[in-house]
């Protein structure tokens, strides 16, 4: 039941929704580094939210699938084909065995996501299949595919099952058929060439010079070649900071703005360590993650302050219409 | 309230009135309790973050430590479930109500000190001479120096398993590397300024490498992944190559 990867692309892992809990072991919690897009796709299968698929960097895999197989794509447009023929994203699509996923120019965002109906079946470290390259762990021996690999995909869920029936009937002689249905728009946002990104002020926010905070929110800031799933380094106006005391290690996360003494902000993702000694200026909002994961080197983006209350509002708003799609898919995997 | 009493330290009312509460973005808590690395600040971190551990509230997904904070990471759509206040509020709100039990004052718990066995010198300690030549120090009185202390775990960070110590002799303290080395061996034992630490991973590092502990620091497949946690203590041993082999199963270099 495996799916064979013919050719590996630039940077293509296994991911979940990482492995939270041991962090104070120093273990980065890692995982899709646009959760929200995995999640999406998961759920258009018949998945729990939390199964493992593919996380595929600007140039992707070409993929062969040994079974037929109920499959979903997510996050950036990397023009997947099929035979030839273009791949629509953001729905649940029946793969007939034989078939071969090949990945062209990416068109829009960095990172797209493959989720398979059952997920793929590697085994569980620290709680999680999350591929996590610096400490070589979880994942496909916790590295980046490579040509021959066989990814164990152990097949549908029951209510993948389902929905492949009705769309093996669908694709009659094709060698893959697609649902007529989407989810809404804001679970399928389309990567935006320069991104604005909102942000709270981070813990050191106060110790930055006044120039450097106006700075900050104002000018644009592009994603260095030094970009990989730990963080960005971005190339903008020096930031300054007002105090010249060390400061002693303490927590960062995804999405952590950090300056370090040369004065160049870095954003951390998924893969960041645990605790970092540089200051944090600013905290990027949770509901934002997507758009962040899905700049690419080369972009420009920008900073938007937003208020504690406005993220938590957003965060509630994004989580509510993955409820709302988790209960209509429920609806619709069962009983249609 | 007890009154406050030398054995006892700072009384918890006035720690707990001291501890800041701050957002690190819209699912942290970041509490901070004070300036400066301290025995009683790390007490009361542990302290918190042990009767967290015991205590969870709906929605608390983990807390990190370190030298003078304490990050509480929050799911806000579950604390949201569980009652009708903003999420950051109701979770600030929480942690202000429990932080005098958390740190009321509890009998010392029995001092567990972790021995790691250490080879210094020779091919496990290339910059064994650096140290000694910077702290006009003999390498065996170097090694002695730095087998003899009881080192705090004041954080776990850096890497998995990879424990900030304090305790070191001040009179060891050397400059890190000016050219970090590409790849650090996992166990191997170091001092970059007034710090000494453990690589818990092969990474990059610039720490000056003084000995190699056999022990895995890290171990992704065992129950207790990481050797260390903060809060424990620790001793190193100083063990032969040959003692590192029988460790490790490799033999003597």
């Amino acid at each position: 039941m495996s799916i064979s990867v013919l050719r590996p692309g630039l940077l293509t892992t296994v991911q979940d929704l990482g492995r939270p809990g041991y962090q104070q072991a120093g273990i980065v919690v890692g995982g899709a580094l646009d959760a929200l897009a995995l999640r999406v796709a998961n759920l258009l299968v018949g998945n729990p939210e939390t199964a493992a698929g593919l996380e595929i960097t600007l140039r992707g895999p070409t993929l062969r699938f040994e079974t037929d197989h109920l499959v979903a794509l997510t996050g950036a447009d990397l023009t997947p084909t099929i035979g030839g023929q273009a791949l629509p994203l953001h729905r649940p699509v029946w793969v007939r065995a034989g078939a071969e996923l090949v990945f062209g120019g990416a068109r829009a965002g960095c990172r797209a996501y493959l989720a398979v109906s059952g997920g793929l079946a590697v085994p569980l470290v620290l709680g999680s299949r999350a591929t996590y390259l610096r400490a070589a762990l979880g994942g496909l021996d916790g590295r980046a595919l490579r040509a021959g690999d066989q990814l164990p995909a152990p097949g549908p869920t029951p209510a993948g099952q389902q929905l492949a029936r009705q769309l093996r009937a669908a694709a009659a002689a094709s060698h893959w058929a697609a649902s007529t249905w989407t989810p809404g728009p804001a679970l399928r946002p389309t990567p935006h060439p320069a991104p604005s990104i909102r942000a709270l002020r981070g813990p050191e926010y106060g110790q930055f010079s006044a120039a450097s905070q106006w700075a900050f929110w104002h000018e644009p800031f592009g994603v260095t070649a030094a970009a990989d799933r730990m963080g960005y380094r971005l190339q903008g106006p020096a930031l300054a900071r007002t105090v010249a005391t060390e400061l002693l290690s303490s927590a960062v996360t995804f999405g952590t703005v950090q300056v370090p003494a040369g004065g160049q902000a870095i954003v951390l993702l998924a893969d960041c360590q645990t605790t970092g000694g540089y200051p944090r200026l600013a905290q990027v909002i949770t509901a934002d993650f997507a758009a962040l994961a899905q700049a690419r080197p080369g972009q420009r983006l920008r900073f938007q302050e937003v208020t504690l209350a406005e993220a938590q509002a957003l965060y509630l708003a994004q989580e509510q219409r993955l409820h709302a799609l988790r209960r209509a898919l429920a609806v619709k995997l069962f009983t249609a | 309230m007890p009154a406050p009493s030398a054995t006892t330290g700072p009384p918890e009312a006035a720690i707990s009135a001291t501890v800041q509460l701050l957002p690190l973005g819209d699912a942290a808590v970041l509490l901070h309790f004070g300036e400066g690395i301290s025995l009683a600040t790390h007490g009361a971190i542990q302290a918190v973050s042990a009767y967290l551990a015991r205590h969870p509230f709906a929605g608390l997904r983990e807390c990190v430590p370190a030298f003078t904070t304490l990050a509480v990471y929050y799911d806000p759509w579950l604390v949201s479930q569980a009652g009708h206040s903003p999420p950051y509020e109701r979770v600030a709100e929480l942690l202000r109500q429990l932080l005098p039990a958390a740190l009321a004052p509890t009998p010392p718990a029995p001092a567990e000190v972790v021995e790691i066995p250490v080879c210094y010198g020779g091919e496990f300690g290339p910059d064994l001479a650096v140290v000694a030549q910077h702290t006009g120090l003999a390498p065996a009185e170097v090694i002695a120096r730095h087998a003899a202390p009881e080192y705090l775990v004041h954080m776990i960070g850096f890497a998995p398993g990879f424990p900030y110590l304090g305790g070191l002799d001040e009179q060891l303290a050397t400059p890190r590397r000016a050219e970090p080395r590409p790849v650090v061996p996992a166990g191997a034992v170091g001092i970059a300024g007034p710090q000494t630490g453990i690589y818990s991973l092969p990474t990059p590092g610039g720490w000056q490498l003084i000995g190699r502990t056999p022990l895995r620091l890290f171990n992704p497949e065992a129950a207790a992944p990481t050797l260390l946690q903060a809060g424990q203590h620790l001793r190193f041993v100083p063990i032969s190559a040959a003692e590192f082999a029988t460790y490790s199963g490799r033999p003597p270099l």
